[in-house]
């Protein structure tokens, strides 16, 4: 490069040569040695290129997808519960599975945006932004189920620490109570790691507006920001610190979401494996989801330069890894149903696997436990179409892990004579397939509007960002 | 008179690369110049010790938001539960700093959160309307691929002239005057 190797951090050239150092092989995180232009373009002109037709099309669809879950609400609020197929013994299904699943996607957007950044993955930076809309999106359809099964949602309000008119406050004594904080916390703080980190991204995009409303809307969401280099001082020690913040949250987020089982006393659920199994599980189905998102993308917008195949190997390892711990959680669960020599316990697991939801058990055994396993080769992490077939598998088979556990626990729980076989109605099926159009709408609504990958940070890993201009060769450093 | 002078508010440079800002930077900062800034599109790492700016102290704002945080929780649980309208609740006790831990962990980092969000635009001065950085030219550059170099007039070492010969003298091309 044009600067040599000198300066306060670089031992003397008589160390270097008694070393002799072998340059570390690095994967380049931009393909193709695109300069920081390039970088800017690329992603502003998916927000400012005229709306593609696909757009227009896959809205249309996820609008009308979501219409489903507005009438099945609406039926619900106007009839009763009772349309849902809840009845004795399960009185929670379909509306708490969906709720853990929609919530455990959004965790893997919190890993990729916290845990990564901690661990300095350098290659998060592409994904990072729009691992993160997922999670923001994620969380509002898994809040539809806790504010709906309330039953009355008018009262739904009783749940927050607000003054009543009979003055009963919350009762904090209960894991439900622990989840409204639990989760609002990490919607809110979710949302505002999101909006900082879209900031300056939002400032270039201000300053290339040529539509008066773009200049007003990017104008004034980006709290006019200039790059100031006395403010990116402070932002990033606020970034390290969202990071930091984030990492204990979205970690004791499905914590407290698995309390409302485990806290309990139903075999089956009454486990203490349960906090770390689940938020294994939300991370493992948080990539599936990313990958399942990120790929047609990636294909759609030409982003192969970004998003490289080495991004996918990482992400397809995480799959892998996270994958393999809900594998050793299942296991370990039967074992210790075995081991505990509780009758209960050992029945609800023998149950699951042989019992009236079978299916549903090997279902979930296929998908999580053996699809994974497929990209410990690494011609199947470089097939993209594979990779995406496989993500499809991950995120079918996390929804069946919550209705296994929670409906085989409730179905046949301590008496045979309360034993029940659950069914879902239409309208839970309605309400739950209309989310992913929620999902969709808002996805794409994200896509159009705002920049999909975060300019200044995959700029800052380019090899042009190094101020030593040597960052293409050698870490002499470390 | 004085109005042309007044109207001034500093001499930006433009810089094509990040190595050529940086040992740029680390020159004006020898220079003992106080009041000037870099514009960069992205955190360039290093720019912060090259231009002399201290550590942010902005981890005081998150723990502060943080302890606020946590006695916010333990008051609000106790006096809910245990002053205000105890409940008997399957004999366990009204309060205990044990079981609504969980409320009190998710309210430490919510405030944490806010003190650090919050406090991050605080210490930047955002939003702000306008500045005088945004008339620069090239500003929009700035924000994509270049990177700017301000010299403010209001710093006690500024001279119109001798600062332009500097800046050029660093390398900076297309110095601007920008007007306040």
């Amino acid at each position: 490069m044009s600067h040599s190797v000198e300066g306060v951090h670089t031992p003397s050239r008589e160390v270097m040569a008694q070393v002799a150092p072998v340059p570390m092989p690095t994967h380049p995180l931009v393909s193709n040695n695109r300069d920081f232009h390039w970088v800017t373009e690329k992603i502003c002109r998916i927000v400012e290129d005229s709306t593609p037709r696909w757009w227009w099309v896959c809205f249309g669809v996820s609008a009308f997808l979501a219409l489903f879950t507005f009438a099945g609400l609406t039926y619900l609020v106007s009839t009763g519960v009772g349309v849902w197929g809840e009845t004795r013994p399960v009185y929670w299904a379909w509306d708490i599975v969906n709720f853990v699943f929609w919530i455990g996607i959004g965790h893997a957007g919190t890993l990729i945006s916290a845990i990564l950044c901690l661990l300095k993955q350098r290659w998060r930076t592409s994904i990072n932004r729009a691992a993160e809309a997922m999670t923001i999106f994620a969380v509002c359809c898994a809040g539809i189920y806790p504010i709906f099964h309330v039953g009355r949602v008018w009262f739904v309000w009783w749940l927050l620490p607000i003054p009543t008119s009979n003055s009963i406050w919350p009762q904090f004594r209960s894991p439900l109570e622990w989840d409204v904080f639990a989760v609002s916390t990490y919607f809110t703080v979710s949302l505002l790691f999101w909006f900082m980190g879209m900031v300056p991204d939002l400032a270039v995009l201000r300053d290339r507006a040529t539509q008066t409303w773009r200049k007003y809307f990017y104008g004034v969401l980006a709290m006019g920001w200039r790059g100031s280099n006395r403010h990116w001082s402070n932002y990033e020690m606020a970034y390290l610190m969202l990071a930091g913040l984030s990492t204990p949250l979205v970690l004791s987020v499905h914590t407290i979401v698995s309390f409302d089982f485990a806290v309990s006393l139903l075999p089956g659920w009454h486990t203490t494996i349960f906090p770390p199994y689940f938020v294994a599980g939300a991370i493992f189905s948080g990539f599936g989801m990313v990958l399942t998102l990120m790929l047609p993308l990636r294909a759609i917008f030409g982003l192969h330069d970004l998003i490289t195949p080495y991004h996918i190997n990482c992400m397809c390892k995480i799959i892998l890894a996270t994958g393999s711990m809900v594998g050793y959680a299942y296991s370990m669960e039967f074992f210790i149903a075995w081991y505990g020599a509780n009758p209960y316990e050992g029945f609800a697991f023998i149950n699951r696997a042989f019992g009236p939801y079978a299916w549903a058990y090997w279902i979930m055994v296929t998908c999580n436990v053996i699809s994974p396993q497929l990209f410990w080769f690494k011609a199947i992490r470089g097939n993209v179409a594979l990779v995406w077939g496989i993500c499809i598998f991950v995120n079918i088979g996390m929804w069946f892990e919550r209705f296994v556990i929670i409906v085989t626990s409730l179905a046949n729980d301590f008496l045979p004579t309360s034993w029940n076989y659950y069914s879902p109605t239409f309208v839970d099926i309605a309400t739950f397939f209309g989310t992913f159009g929620v999902f969709g709408t808002l996805f794409l609504l994200f896509i159009r509007f705002l920049p999909l990958m975060p300019m200044a940070e995959v700029k800052a890993v380019m090899p042009q960002a190094d101020v030593h201009g040597k960052a293409h060769t050698l870490n002499v450093e470390n | 008179m004085d109005t042309v002078e007044k109207k001034i508010f500093g001499l930006v440079a433009a810089f094509k690369t990040t190595p050529a800002v940086y040992h740029a930077a680390e020159k004006v900062r020898d220079a003992g110049f106080k009041k000037w800034d870099v514009f960069t599109p992205f955190p360039v790492h290093g720019l912060d010790h090259a231009m002399g700016v201290k550590r942010s102290t902005l981890p005081r704002m998150t723990l502060c938001g943080g302890l606020l945080g946590f006695m916010t929780g333990c008051l609000m649980t106790w006096y809910m539960n245990a002053y205000d309208y105890p409940l008997i609740v399957g004999g366990k006790p009204f309060w205990s700093p044990i079981f609504p831990f969980p409320v009190h962990y998710e309210l430490t980092i919510l405030f944490a959160a806010f003190g650090t969000f919050f406090g991050m635009f605080i210490y930047n001065g955002l939003p702000r309307h306008h500045h005088p950085i945004f008339d620069h030219p090239r500003f929009a550059s700035a924000m994509d691929d270049t990177f700017l170099v301000l010299i403010e007039a209001e710093d006690p070492h500024f001279d119109a002239e001798k600062t332009h010969s500097f800046l050029s003298g660093l390398g900076g091309q297309d110095i601007t005057l920008i007007e306040q």
